[in-house]
């Protein structure tokens, strides 16, 4: 089993979300995030003082997966989330030891 | 025969007539029925002048009030951390609250009684012998005490003014007492001395007569200069200015200061006293005065930092209203557009430029807008004042306006001014300073390092102003 995160823009999350149900997904868990890559901040100014904002708001997706889902659910948030500029986001792929379903105790692929 | 007829008539409508006329003053002066007929009148007419002065008068206490909540807590509230919203807002609600008791007991008295040329005495204490009927001193066609209520409203803003200099950092227990004694020592003696009867500063008769139509020199000089000692001797909040602490939220300091500018008009033409034409004037400088401003920091921030921010137009048009308070009720409505360009052009350079330059915390630019704004206001009163608009020292022999400012002939009241402005800021230092240090070294003024990270609402009030989790 795979835990699949991607940060993205705010703005692309809507996009993804469809093509993840579309590709197959059942559960997904959004956070609201904030953060930067290379992508640079702005400039504010208030009362004269500038104030650096590099932290900027960032959308994350956590999904966990079976071990087959995985390229397909890569192409589904590459394909919805790319736009081509600085600031579009990662993936992050790491192995989850279990996955367990509060309501009825089941464990493994089953509890996906 | 109808030849006859008519001539007759016509010499009746002409005998009688004339008969009566001659009679007439034989039979004395009007009766006692008529006299009190005028009587009642003259009190009728009485009636509807105060009915139109009170009405306006108590609707622009409503106005005042409204500044100080919503408008200063939203206006300030929105301008500090998320975690800081409820402990800002609540150093202003706490001033509605004391002040008002205060002003009730002794306040009042001791800024409009009869006192000496510095303060007023005790003899209203409790409100004592201040009813329902006019006194002459103060807006002579409406009950003294809508002037008593009007008047609070007034001194409920001017310590909450102050509170935007020591943001983010003061317990709220020692801002109760520090406030609270310093509205009592420092405001009521300013507003004795140029409101109050007797004052030294009176423009009716006192030794340096000063214009002050609605409190350039009482609120805004006395709490803006206030502001400066407090930021001076309490020290920056912990991690200023390399840590970023913007606006928490400009959206509620827009409608705070939409709010300010709503209610100066009760600020400013309130003054009045009366619903006639000195409210009007004073009604259309305020509007003229807040739009010019709002343009002028527009303009100095458009050109200086590339683009013209949200914070910048608000913070203008309070420069142009605070800075034409004092002379709102004395100049011709082209000398309120000066008056507000030039706020709006001093003030923000004073924010950008000179706090920068001298590194004090003045978190919310209590002095850079309301002190300095309040002191250049004062002296263009002097220049400015036209007894067109208000014969404040009278009026002559032939009934032309005595010379009332600079723009009449009279530069001597630049002079005048001057002396209002340097007593202004003398009383706002040093009570100020003798009460910050009186309660620091009694209660301590500033949280600790822990409750200030933690922020006032949870520290001093046990509560978050937004909870998103809800």
């Amino acid at each position: 089993m795979l835990k699949i995160e991607a940060v993205i823009q705010p703005a692309k999350l809507d996009t993804v979300k469809e093509a993840l149900i579309e590709a197959g997904i059942d559960g997904m868990t959004i956070l609201e995030a904030r953060g930067h890559g290379r992508q640079k901040g702005h400039s504010e100014f208030y009362r004269g003082r500038e104030y650096t904002i590099d932290l900027l708001p960032k959308v994350k997706i956590e999904l966990v997966v079976n071990d087959e889902m995985k390229e397909k659910v890569v192409q589904a948030i590459l394909g919805a989330a790319r736009t081509g500029h600085i600031g579009d986001g990662k993936i992050f792929i790491s192995r989850v030891e279990d996955v367990i379903r509060i309501r009825n105790d089941e464990r493994g692929e089953n509890a996906i | 025969m109808f030849r006859r007829i008519n001539l007759l008539l016509l010499l009746a409508f002409l005998v009688f007539p004339a008969a009566a006329l001659a009679v007439a003053p034989a039979l004395g002066p009007s009766p006692p029925a008529t006299q009190a007929q005028i009587a009642a009148l003259q009190q009728a007419v009485r009636e509807a002048q105060t009915s139109g002065d009170n009405a306006w008068v108590l609707v622009s206490a409503t106005l005042v009030l409204l500044m100080t909540a919503p408008g200063l807590t939203l206006f300030y509230g929105g301008l500090v951390r998320r975690k800081n919203i409820l402990g800002t807002m609540m150093q202003s609600f706490a001033m509605m609250g004391l002040i008002t008791v205060l002003w009730a007991l002794v306040g009042y008295s001791l800024a409009f009684g009869a006192g000496n040329g510095f303060m007023g005495g005790f003899e209203h204490a409790f409100l004592r012998g201040v009813g329902l009927s006019p006194n002459p001193n103060y807006g002579g066609t409406i009950p003294e005490q809508s002037f008593m209520v009007y008047q609070l409203m007034f001194a409920i803003i001017t310590p909450a003014l102050i509170t935007g200099a020591f943001a983010e950092r003061v317990k709220f227990s020692s801002m109760a007492v520090f406030l609270s004694l310093w509205s009592l020592l420092v405001y009521c003696p300013m507003a004795h001395m140029i409101w109050g009867v007797g004052g030294m500063l009176n423009v009716a008769g006192g030794r340096w007569p000063v214009l002050d139509f609605a409190g350039g020199t009482v609120v805004h000089i006395t709490s803006g200069v206030a502001a400066l000692v407090c930021a001076l001797y309490l020290g920056k909040r912990a991690g200023y200015p390399h840590e970023n602490m913007p606006p928490h939220s400009m959206v509620l300091s827009f409608i705070g200061a939409a709010l300010l500018w709503f209610g100066w008009f009760g600020f400013n033409a309130g003054s009045a006293l009366n619903a006639g034409p000195l409210a009007t004037s004073a009604f259309i400088n305020t509007q003229f005065a807040a739009a010019a401003g709002a343009i002028g920091w527009v303009i100095s921030e458009w050109l200086q930092n590339g683009k013209p921010t949200a914070l910048g137009a608000i913070s203008g048009a309070v420069a142009g209203l605070a800075t034409v308070t004092q002379a709102s009720g004395f100049v011709q409505p082209m000398s309120a557009l000066g008056i507000g360009l030039a706020a709006g052009i001093v003030c923000s350079f004073m924010v950008f430029k000179i706090k920068r330059f001298f590194g004090y915390d003045d978190s919310l630019d209590a002095f850079g807008v309301h002190g300095v704004g309040g002191t250049i206001g004062a002296l263009l009163t002097g220049l400015l004042a036209s007894g067109a608009i208000n014969a404040a020292f009278g009026k002559d022999a032939a009934g032309k306006p005595i010379a009332t400012g600079a723009i009449d002939g009279n530069w001597h009241q630049v002079v005048n001014q001057a002396t209002g402005v340097g007593i202004g800021w003398l009383m706002a230092i040093t009570g100020t300073l003798l009460l910050l240090f009186l309660v620091d070294k009694t209660i301590g003024l500033r949280v600790s390092a822990a409750e200030e990270a933690e922020g006032l609402d949870l520290s001093q009030h046990g509560e978050e102003g937004y909870d998103f989790n809800g």
